[in-house]
């Protein structure tokens, strides 16, 4: 079944694959997948019925007899959802951008260059490694609010624009490279922003999209410090949105698994477009964690 | 070999190191501090000694709230710790799909758990997809009330958070599994060791720093749990607000116009003290090991 691939022994024993094996491996996936992506299925089945659809059919439908858009254009005439996924959007992009920035400046200086108090900044960072940010969260919401920044975007995204475990990682990614190439760029000349820019940059690429990646679906998903900061309707995110249009719209699930969807999707068609990257940078990254 | 002048790394390194200060190191002090203070979000700022964690011992919510945390956590570990790892090692092999297979099982984790938890609510209502199926299995006569009863809802919480954590712990197994060595592997086949012979005589032994690993961030996870019980119990922990979680109280005691900053802050010391526990014990642990 599987070709031998050259350069590397292949035992008769272990890498047998037996047709049973294979079959079996297969089933309890395929189990596994429908548990996975059976509820995500049956909310978007569900998005797309119609109010002469029974929803609550005592033989469940997966498929809606006649699929239908109007739960969608519902959501929408009701509350803001476009407005709430822009809002959403700026938050993500706040952060992704904050991150990409700041961490990358402060893991390079931290890897690269020397200076005095270095470990001590370092072992600042590491430190708050411990801190779950719910602790810290009550703390941080009366700073925002004293910065005049309650009840504003830009207060949900500010405390997440730098991460310190995004310094972290930016730090381990430059480190990683052989530290001959820039003395090279030294001797040359090169100015700190110029090796940063033209030998380090390009040589962390992985570490930067898992960064990214991983920064923006974090903010997307954020539930608990937008709810703290946001008060005002036209302000508040997609899942703080959501979370009130299911007290609006106990009644109806078809509504609620639409604005569901409106959240859902984007995500999951984000993370699949960019899967590859996220899966190759998590497998160069974490191995040497 | 000094190639830069002595202010530049600290150029480089400001705008992060402030945020460190702003947004981590202060407020943990700060929260400290509060805990001792009586101030709400407009008014007070008295200095009233132990007075918040005096009154921790009278509230029953606190109470529910950590028994809620001890099921979790007891559920969770054991759960959590094994079953990505067998996920992990089917998803491993190169064989058609499996790229597919890893991606789709980490939907979930992608998820908000807001929306994870509106899913899981249309399908655990009494007349949702779960009770429906039941009643059609001829399983269930009338419906199992998952979204109101005070255990069902708590261990309907629980399902949801070892569904959507399946995906997350797979991945760190995965990175950690390329490191078992082949050898070993092929050297107990030849021995005649069978899948679940080898599974625990080398691949558990070859993963136990991960292993470590995943159990405390499973329990810490668990002591931080907010979206599920708060949207799946309607936000207010289910009809009786048993089911409710530490930073679930936290977030009702700071909340609304005139929130208890004072006592939300004495709360979340105690989650603070919690968390630690488990990251000290695999800080020994990681000693032992070295």
């Amino acid at each position: 079944m599987t070709t031998p691939s050259p350069g590397r022994r292949r035992s008769p024993v272990f890498d047998a694959v037996t047709p049973l094996g294979l079959t079996a491996r297969y089933l309890t996936l395929l189990v596994i997948l429908a548990v996975t992506v059976g509820p995500m299925l049956w909310e978007l089945s569900t998005s797309l019925k119609s109010v002469f659809e029974d929803v609550y059919t005592a033989t469940p439908q997966l498929l809606p007899h006649r699929p239908t858009l109007d739960n969608y254009t519902q959501v929408a005439r009701t509350v803001p959802i476009t407005h709430f996924a822009l809002n959403s959007l700026i938050v993500a992009a706040l952060c992704v951008g904050g991150n990409l920035l700041g961490a990358t400046t402060a893991g390079y200086a931290l890897a690269r260059l020397r200076f005095c108090g270095r470990r001590l900044v370092l072992g600042l960072f590491l430190s708050t490694l411990i801190l779950p940010g719910e602790v810290t969260i009550i703390s941080q919401y009366q700073t925002v609010t004293r910065l005049g920044l309650g009840n504003s975007l830009v207060g949900v995204a500010l405390p997440a624009m730098i991460g310190a475990l995004n310094v972290l990682l930016m730090r381990n990614a430059f480190l990683a490279i052989p530290p001959e190439v820039e003395e090279a760029a030294v001797i040359d000349g090169a100015t700190v922003w110029q090796r940063l820019r033209h030998i380090a940059l390009p040589s962390v690429k992985g570490t930067l999209s898992v960064i990214a990646i991983l920064t923006f679906i974090g903010a997307w998903d954020d539930f608990l410090w937008p709810l703290l900061v946001l008060q005002s309707p036209d302000k508040l995110t997609l899942t703080v949105g959501l979370s009130y249009l299911q007290s609006v719209f106990a009644a109806d699930p078809r509504v609620i698994a639409a604005g569901a969807m409106i959240a859902l999707l984007p995500i999951l068609a984000l993370f699949t477009a960019l899967q590859r990257y996220f899966f190759r940078g998590v497998g160069e990254g974490a191995v040497k964690g | 070999m000094t190639s830069h002048r002595w202010y530049t790394p600290w150029l480089l390194i400001a705008p992060a190191l402030l945020w460190l200060a702003v947004f981590s190191l202060w407020p943990a002090i700060n929260t400290g501090v509060l805990s001792f203070t009586d101030v709400h979000t407009l008014s007070g700022g008295r200095f009233i000694g132990v007075h918040n964690y005096a009154l921790m011992w009278h509230d029953p919510q606190l109470r529910d709230a950590i028994l809620n945390t001890l099921i979790f956590m007891a559920v969770c570990v054991p759960l959590l710790t094994f079953l990505p790892l067998l996920l992990a090692l089917l998803v491993q092999r190169t064989l058609p799909f499996m790229g597919f297979f890893r991606t789709v099982f980490y939907f979930p984790v992608i998820a908000s758990a807001v929306v994870v938890a509106l899913i899981w609510q249309w399908l655990l209502d009494d007349r949702g997809l779960v009770n429906g199926l039941g009643r059609q299995a001829g399983l269930l006569h009338g419906a199992l009330p998952f979204l109101t009863d005070r255990w069902l809802l708590l261990f309907s919480a629980i399902a949801l958070t070892v569904w959507k954590g399946l995906g997350y712990y797979m991945v760190l197994y995965l990175s950690a599994l390329g490191n078992v060595r082949r050898e070993l592997h092929e050297a107990a086949a030849v021995d005649g060791a069978g899948t679940v012979r080898r599974f625990w005589a080398v691949t558990v032994p070859g993963v136990r720093g991960t292993m470590a690993l995943v159990s405390v961030l499973i329990a810490v996870n668990a002591m931080r749990v907010f979206s599920e019980l708060y949207i799946l119990g309607g936000r207010t922990g289910g009809i009786g607000g048993q089911d409710v979680s530490l930073v679930m109280l936290i977030q009702q005691a700071a909340a609304g116009s005139d929130g208890r900053i004072g006592y939300a802050s004495a709360l979340s010391v105690l989650l603070f003290v919690l968390t630690i526990g488990p990251l000290l014990l695999l800080a020994r642990w990681n000693r032992r090991t070295d």
